[in-house]
C-alpha cells in the first residue's frame, strides 16, 4: 500500500511532464527534448523566488503565500521559456524534414542545461528548508499508509491541473482549435485557425505544467540541479509513449502506471535498478501494443 | 469579386499553375473543370494562401490577398470545403461546425447558423454528437460544406463535392449548392463531374495542365465540341 501510494505521487509528476511531450507531439510530430530542461528551470525558479522573497522579508508574513507566488513565478517564466524555445529553435524549421527540429531540440536541451549551470553552478541547490518543512512536517496515517501534506498537495495540485486542462481542450475555442490542429493542421488553417498561435499556446501550457511539476518535485526531493531535467524528461517521455504519444489521457495513464511500476519494483525487487523498470515496462507494452496503451493508429499524415 | 491575374504556383520545381487568370463575380456560380492533375485543387489552395503564389496577383473585393496567411484570408471572407473533405475525425459534428466559425465571435449568431446548416442538411442534426471520423462519405461532404458555411463566407470554394458519392447524394448536395446561390452566395466550384457542374454554374473555365484553355458561359461550354469530347464523354 505504501509503495503504491508513493508510486502514485511519483506518477502524478510524470503525468504532468508527459502532457507537455504529448501535446507538442500531437501537433508537430516532434519530440521536444528541451521539455525536461523547462521542468528543471521551474524548480530553480521557485528556489530563487523563495530566496528573494525571504530576503525581502515576505517569508515572515505568510509562508503558504510565498509558496504560491513562487509557483506562479515558475509557471509564468517557464511558459515564457517554452514560447521562446519554440519561436527561436523550432518555428524557423517548420518546413524542413522532421529530423531537423528534433536535432534543434537536442541542441536546445543542451543549451538550457548549460545556461542554468553557468547561472546557478554545478552543485545542487536546496529548496529553502522552512518552506518545505511546512508541508512535510504534517503527516497523516490513514489505512496504515504514511502520508504527508506535501504528497497530498502534489496529488491534489496535479488533479486540479488535469481538470483545468481537460476543461480547456473540451470547452474553449482555443482548446478545440488545438485538437483540430493536431488532427489536421492544413485544414485547421483553412478554417481560419492561426496555427502558429495554437502551437505557441501548446508550448506555453506544456511548459507551465512542467514548471509546476518541477516545483513540487524540488520540494519532494529537497533540492534540484542543472542536470535533473534529463532523467525526469526521459521518464516522462517514456510515460507519454507508454500511454500512446499524442493522446492526453494516455499521458496521464502512462505517467501513473510508470510511477507505480517503479515504486513496486523498488519494493519488490531492488532499489538499485529504479531507473530501469520504466524502460522494461515500456518495451513490454510496445511489444504488445505498438501505439501505446491508449494510442490511436498514428497514421502518418505528412 | 475574386480576380486571379497570371498566377504561377509550384511544388518545389514542379510548376502546377502556369499563369492562370480568372474571375468570379458576386452572386455567380463559377466552375473550374479539368482532368486529374490539371491543377484545380492547387488553384483553390493558392487562393486560400496554403500554397504560395510565385508570380501574379490575387485580389478579393479590390484588395490584394496573395501574400496573406490562410487564417487571415478566411477572415477576409473566403472559405473552402477542400478535396477529400478533411473533417476533423476526432471532433464531433458540432465541434467541426464550431471550428468552421472559429474566426467569428458572435456566439448567438453562430448558434443560429448551426441551426441553419442543420436545416440545409438535416442528417447532420441527428449526428450532432457523433465524431466526424465516423460519418459516412456523404455525411462528411455535407459537414465539410456546412463547416465552410459557418465562417459566413462571402465566397465559398468547393473542391469536388461529388467525389466518391452515390448519385442521389450528389444530387442532394448540388441542390443545396443551388439553394445557397439563390440566397445570394457566390460560389467557385471545382469539379471533375463536368456535366453536373456546367449545368449548375453560370460560367466555367477549363484547366489543362496548369493553363486555362477555355472560358465561357456554362451553356456554351456544355455545347462546345471540345468540352464534350474531352470532359463529357460524348
Ligand atoms: N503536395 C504536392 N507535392 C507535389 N506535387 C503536387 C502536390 N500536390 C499536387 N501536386 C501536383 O500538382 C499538379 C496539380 O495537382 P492538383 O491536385 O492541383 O490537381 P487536380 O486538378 O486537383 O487533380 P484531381 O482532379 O485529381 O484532384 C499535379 O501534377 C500533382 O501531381
Ligand atoms: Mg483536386
Amino acid at each position: 500500500m505504501q509503495s503504491l501510494f508513493n508510486g502514485l505521487v511519483q506518477g502524478a509528476v510524470y503525468a504532468l511532464i508527459a502532457l507537455g511531450y504529448t501535446m507538442v507531439y500531437g501537433i508537430l510530430r516532434m519530440i521536444n527534448f528541451a521539455h525536461g530542461e523547462v521542468y528543471m528551470i521551474g524548480a530553480y525558479l521557485s528556489v530563487v523566488t523563495l530566496s528573494l522573497l525571504t530576503a525581502l522579508g515576505f517569508a515572515a508574513v505568510s509562508v503558504p503565500l510565498c509558496l504560491l507566488v513562487s509557483l506562479a513565478v515558475a509557471m509564468v517564466f517557464c511558459a515564457a521559456h517554452g514560447f521562446t524555445v519554440e519561436r527561436a529553435a523550432y518555428k524557423p524549421l517548420r518546413q524542413s524534414h522532421l529530423l531537423v527540429p528534433l536535432i534543434s531540440a537536442v541542441g536546445m536541451s543542451t543549451f538550457l542545461q548549460n545556461y542554468v549551470m553557468l547561472a546557478q553552478g554545478k552543485a545542487p541547490r536546496d529548496f529553502p528548508h522552512e518552506f518545505r518543512e511546512l508541508l512535510v512536517s504534517r503527516t497523516f496515517e490513514p489505512f496504515g499508509v504514511r502520508v504527508n501534506l506535501l504528497e497530498l498537495v502534489i496529488l491534489g495540485g496535479t488533479l486540479l491541473m488535469l481538470v483545468l486542462l481537460h476543461l480547456f481542450v473540451t470547452r474553449t475555442n482555443m482548446g478545440k482549435a488545438m485538437r483540430a490542429t493536431s488532427q489536421d493542421m492544413k485544414m485547421a488553417s483553412l478554417a481560419g485557425i492561426n496555427v502558429d498561435r495554437v502551437i505557441s499556446v501548446t508550448f506555453v501550457i506544456g511548459s507551465a505544467l512542467a514548471a509546476a511539476a518541477g516545483v513540487m518535485v524540488c520540494m519532494y526531493e529537497k533540492n534540484t540541479c542543472f542536470d535533473r531535467g534529463y532523467l525526469a524528461g526521459l521518464k516522462a517521455f517514456t510515460a507519454a509513449v507508454l500511454g500512446g504519444i499524442g493522446n492526453l489521457p494516455g499521458a496521464v495513464v502512462g505517467g501513473l502506471l510508470l510511477g507505480i511500476v517503479e515504486s513496486l519494483g523498488i519494493w519488490l525487487l531492488s532499489p538499485d535498478y529504479k531507473d530501469v523498470y520504466a524502460f522494461i515496462v515500456l518495451i513490454l507494452v510496445l511489444l504488445v501494443r505498438p501505439t501505446g496503451l491508449l494510442g490511436e493508429q498514428v497514421a502518418d499524415k505528412s | 469579386m475574386l480576380v486571379l491575374d497570371n498566377i504561377h504556383s509550384a511544388y518545389g520545381k514542379i510548376e502546377a499553375l502556369k499563369g492562370i487568370s480568372l474571375e468570379v463575380n458576386e452572386g455567380e456560380i463559377v466552375t473550374l473543370i479539368g482532368a486529374n492533375g490539371a491543377g484545380k485543387s492547387t488553384t483553390l489552395m493558392t487562393i486560400c494562401g496554403v500554397n504560395r503564389v510565385k508570380q501574379g496577383t490575387i485580389s478579393f473585393k479590390g484588395e490584394r490577398i496573395d501574400s496573406l496567411p490562410p487564417h487571415v484570408i478566411v477572415r477576409k471572407g473566403i472559405s473552402q470545403a477542400p478535396e477529400g473533405r478533411r473533417i476533423f475525425p476526432r471532433l464531433t459534428v458540432i465541434e467541426n461546425l464550431e471550428m468552421g466559425a472559429f474566426v467569428r465571435t458572435d456566439a448567438e449568431a453562430i448558434g443560429k447558423d448551426i441551426e441553419y446548416v442543420f436545416g440545409l442538411f438535416p442528417i447532420l442534426r441527428e449526428r450532432r454528437q457523433q465524431l466526424g471520423g465516423t460519418l459516412s462519405g456523404g455525411e462528411q461532404q455535407m459537414l465539410a460544406i456546412a463547416r465552410a458555411l459557418m465562417a459566413r463566407p462571402k465566397l465559398l470554394l468547393l473542391d469536388e463535392p461529388s467525389l466518391g458519392l452515390a448519385p442521389i447524394v450528389v444530387a442532394k448536395i448540388f441542390e443545396a449548392i443551388k439553394g445557397l446561390n439563390r440566397q445570394g452566395a457566390t460560389i467557385f466550384l471545382v469539379e471533375q463531374n463536368a456535366r453536373m457542374a456546367l449545368k449548375l454554374a453560370h460560367r466555367g473555365y477549363v484547366l489543362e495542365t496548369g493553363r486555362i484553355t477555355m472560358n465561357d458561359t456554362a451553356a456554351a461550354l456544355l455545347n462546345s465540341r471540345r468540352v464534350q469530347e474531352a470532359y463529357l464523354g460524348a
